[in-house]
């Protein structure tokens, strides 16, 4: 592994999770070192999401600790850890359809950046958004919500962004496109955790690559060297 | 001319009454996903509370000190601590219960009225605001101002107003503040809001106070035209269901066209109605609201994401044996046989009672229970089943039940029909409206009836006196029982695997090819037919019956609490129907037996419905559940196994599944809570201090 120099922006450890009686997280440990981008990989199932669910205070870890920005943050509620700086987009839309871009905008805003620079920040990077900006969410297109969702991430200026399977239901050329903008988020200084089930889509953009294989880390490092270990994650061969 | 002119201004003036009391029931569904049942109950608190503050046989305070208590401080904490206490906890919770519930605190806010405000003692009257107190010399056009040459009263001119200024403050409020659109992004998207950092519980706490805030004000506006009375003030603004429905719950302006139409509606009906032909003399002032509700129900478009976005249903169904069923069923005519012996007069009264009321509540079983379909309508059925028998059977003709089944099966055939695209909330609401309809222009039509005076006689048999007291307990516990056996067997067979899929997924249903509709009306005059039953035997049992047997909500045992208690006793078991039932018609005697609980008991049923927001599988699953998990206990100790080893298999296999929801998300406190329940939380390790 690289060196670490500061603390990590995010760091699971020892991690249990678990619906109801069944242990989906069996003690995973990871870490989001300030300003790198880290890709979380791993088949449908490994327990990917439910991950990013304890990091975000969705989920309660039954064991371990998460830690953000240095502090304990077990317990917390998510609306309190976004209120901080951990900006979550999660698995699917994670847009409201029922609203407008501007108000799905101005929802953002919780954070603390005022209205109009999260507008200007939006519109600035998407203009195709601020055409829309009357439109109801949910009657976009799909890379279209899925940019309104990167936008809040763009917009809010967040010390932790962490994004769900951004790619899911879109074509290539749109993810590409969406994760050059994550790249640009991260070159700000943003520290961001990706989950994706395919290394492909996130290798240009990853500093770092973790992979999980149900419910453990099988393992970490650099993503060009982890091929070897995906293929195994993915055809099932054990580890 | 000088009519219709009239007539229109009536009817913006009422209309701008029912825009009001819609418009409240519009925020809370808007921005909790909860339709407020209790809404109008709420209105009629707030009108006692405010005749209470103001009133010169109360306290008297003047009206602005008053208003200002109960619109700024009374109706907000009230609707604070209700989405506190209860409707927070039905976030995820199934669409029975999300029904139920509300449901609950309606029938326990009207009696907890009339526990503090007893009609037959206290005589509360609101005046018209701007109204001279009686005795002094006035002229009418003091209180009255003439606009085109109608007379209006002050107090309509304020109504109307005042309405004006609600519909566009909240317009402002919801889609210009930030905490209006975070309002509406709660409900969107509950997760996704927090996770941008809004306080989800505290923006749904807010909307809750700022719709009980609407609803008191729509109570004291409407108090003064109306009357002061607990259960009518609920019904009225019952009627604004049907204006909110006009805007699919959403819109607020279509619920302000909603209100307009039904102004429009109910003052020209007033106005025109006794020139209808006679074959439409059933459009009446008091059915035009719930026709409406009817109508709009089936012409508007069900929302869809209220339907998708339902959790699904969690509660066990469970499946006793043959020969378990049939042994109940025994022991339940055996003690038929024994209790008359033990209980007389009026408490024997009650028993059979509640025992014909439990045959009602029967019929929500396989309806409810089994298929997932809602029911508000079971003792409007029963109603019928007892015209048919008063019609036909007042000697007491077996022959009649059959006519009764038929009669019934059919009419609840009939009400399927129409209703046969609508699901949840909304086939709550039609079948609420039908009851209503039934009571007001149905059950009145028939002489003798319609004043609570038709006689029917108990069922007799060639040669057999069936006639005592015992013997036609007897022979309710027999009904019940063969249609409760036949019930759960029901459940085993191939009709019964059809309902479930219906219940689970009426999507995946139509893509197996599985014909819903047939299915859906089968299931309808099945238990309309056992409702109807149920009505004839409890005419039977009393000798007499009439409408106030049979209403939703008005006279001693009405049938929204039935379909609480029966929710409540365990609406997926035959003994949940018993037990629902029973409590209905017992509850009362236990408040005469001990004076000291009587008020409590008097709001209990109310408080049963509402305690279903902790445990939506009714009280028999819990009963089973707990005598389980100690058995099961029991077995761990024996083992001497060490503490926090997995349960054997046998018993995970038949707990687990059902409690981990396969359909959404659950969240973790709620997992927590089933485990609980089922005591299974030991071994637990608790990693979530904040949570506890
Ligand atoms: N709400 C839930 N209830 C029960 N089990 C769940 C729930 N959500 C996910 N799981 C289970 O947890 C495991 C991990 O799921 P998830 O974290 O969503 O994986 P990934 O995101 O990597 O696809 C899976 O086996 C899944 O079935
Ligand atoms: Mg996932």
């Amino acid at each position: 592994m690289t060196p670490i120099e500061a603390a990590p922006v995010l760091e699971l450890r020892d991690v249990r999770a678990a619906y109801g009686r069944i242990e989906v997280l069996h003690g995973i440990s990871l870490q989001v070192p300030a300003g790198k981008v880290v890709a979380l990989l791993g088949p449908n199932g490994a327990g990917k999401t439910t991950a990013l669910k304890v990091a975000t205070g969705q989920h309660p870890a039954t064991a371990g600790h998460v830690h953000v920005g240095g502090r304990h943050v077990n317990g917390c509620r998510p609306d309190a850890l976004a209120r901080l700086g951990v900006c979550t987009i999660p698995e699917g839309r994670g847009i409201f359809r029922n609203l407008t871009v501007r108000e799905n905008l101005r929802m953002a805003t919780y954070g603390g950046t005022s209205e109009s620079v999260v507008l200007d920040r939006a519109f600035h990077r998407f203009p195709r958004l601020g055409d829309r900006r009357n439109q109801l969410a949910g009657t976009l297109s799909g890379g279209e919500q899925q940019m309104l969702a990167v936008a809040r991430g763009l917009a809010v200026d967040p010390a932790l962004l962490l994004i769900d399977e951004l790619s899911m239901g879109l074509a290539p050329l749109i993810v590409a496109e969406l994760y050059e903008l994550v790249a640009a988020i991260a070159a700000e200084g943003v520290s961001v955790l990706v989950v994706e089930q395919f290394a492909r889509t996130v290798l240009g953009v990853a500093d770092l690559a973790v992979v999980m294989q149900h419910g453990n880390v099988v393992a970490s490092g650099v993503p060009s060297d982890l091929q070897a270990e995906l293929s195994a994650a993915y055809f099932g061969a054990s580890a | 001319m000088r009519d219709l002119l009239t007539v229109l201004v009536l009817a913006l003036s009422s209309g701008a009454i029912y825009a009001l009391a819609a418009s409240g029931l519009v925020v809370t569904y808007t921005t909790s996903g909860i339709f407020n049942f209790a809404h109008g109950a709420i209105a009629m608190f707030a009108a006692f509370m405010y005749w209470q503050l103001r009133s010169g046989d109360a306290w008297h305070l003047p009206a602005p000190v008053a208003l200002l208590l109960v619109l700024g401080v009374f109706a907000p904490a009230l609707g604070y601590a209700i989405d506190r206490l209860i409707m927070r906890r039905l976030h995820d919770a199934s669409p029975i219960t999300r029904i139920v519930v509300p449901i609950g605190l309606l029938v326990a806010l009207i009696q907890l009225a009339s526990v503090i405000w007893p009609p037959d003692r206290v005589n509360a009257t609101l005046h018209l605001f701007f109204e001279k107190p009686k005795g002094s010399a006035s002229n009418a056009s003091a209180t009255t101002l003439s606009i085109g040459g109608v007379h209006l009263t002050y107090h309509q001119v304020i109504v109307f107003v005042v309405a004006l200024v609600v519909a566009l403050a909240l317009r402002l409020f919801l889609y210009r503040t930030r905490t209006g659109i975070a309002m509406r992004a709660v409900v969107d998207n509950r997760d996704l809001a927090a996770l941008n950092g809004a306080d989800a519980d505290r923006v749904s706490s807010m909307s809750w106070a700022l719709g009980s805030m609407l609803a008191a004000l729509a109570g004291i506006l409407i108090a003064p035209i109306l009357a002061l009375d607990q259960v009518q003030l609920t019904l009225l603004v019952i009627n604004a269901y049907a204006v909110a429905m006009v805007g699919k719950l959403r819109s607020l302006p279509l619920t302000v066209v909603g209100a307009l139409i039904l102004g429009l509606a109910i003052e020209s009906t007033k106005k025109y109605g006794n020139h209808l032909p006679h074959a439409f003399n059933w459009i009446t002032v008091d059915t035009v609201p719930v026709l409406m509700l009817f109508i709009v129900l089936l012409v508007v478009p069900q929302d869809r994401e209220s339907l998708i976005g339902a959790a699904r249903d969690r509660t066990r169904v469970p499946m006793p044996t043959v020969a378990h069923a049939v042994l109940a069923g025994a022991g339940l005519v055996a003690a038929a046989v024994i209790v008359p012996s033990f209980v007389h007069g009026n408490a024997l009264g009650s028993v059979g009672y509640g025992l014909a009321l439990a045959i009602v509540a029967l019929s929500l079983v396989p309806l409810i229970g089994f298929a997932g379909q809602i029911s508000l309508a079971q003792l409007g059925f029963a109603g019928v089943g007892a015209v048919v028998m008063f019609k036909v059977g007042a000697d007491g003709n077996p022959l009649a039940l059959l006519a009764v089944i038929v009669v019934c099966a059919a009419v609840g055939a009939l009400v399927a029909l129409p209703v046969l695209r609508l699901r949840g909330l909304y086939l709550a609401l039609a079948t609420m409206a039908f009851a209503l309809f039934l009571e007001k222009a149905v059950f009145t039509r028939f002489d003798k009836f319609k004043d609570g005076d038709g006689a029917i006689g108990r069922i007799r048999l060639p040669g057999l006196s069936l006639r005592s007291d015992r013997a036609n307990l007897v022979v309710m516990a027999f009904v019940f029982a063969v249609i409760g056996v036949g019930v759960a067997e029901l459940r085993r067979g191939p009709f019964g695997r059809r309902l479930q899929a219906m219940k689970d997924s009426p999507a995946a249903c139509t893509t197996l090819g599985l014909d819903l509709t047939r299915t859906k009306l089968q299931i309808f005059a099945l238990s309309s037919a056992i409702a109807g039953l149920g009505g004839a035997l409890l005419g039977g049992w009393r000798g007499k019956a009439g409408p106030e047997q049979f209403s939703l909500l008005q006279g001693a045992l009405p049938g929204l609490p039935l379909v609480l208690l029966a929710v409540v006793g365990g609406i997926t078991a035959v003994a949940g129907a018993l037990l629902g039932g029973l409590l209905l018609a017992l509850m009362p005697l236990v408040g005469d037996a001990v004076p000291t609980i009587r008020n409590l008991m008097t709001v209990a049923p109310g408080l049963a419905g509402i305690s279903l927001a902790r445990n939506p599988s009714g009280a028999v699953a819990q009963m089973s559940d707990n005598v389980r998990a100690l058995l099961f206990r029991r077995r761990r100790d024996d083992d001497s196994g060490a503490d926090g080893e997995e349960p054997p298999d046998d018993l995970r296999a038949r707990l687990v599944p059902e409690l981990v929801g396969v359909g959404g998300p659950a969240s973790a406190a709620e997992l927590r809570a089933l485990d609980d329940e089922l005591g299974l939380s030991w071994g637990r390790c608790d990693g979530d201090p904040a949570d506890q």
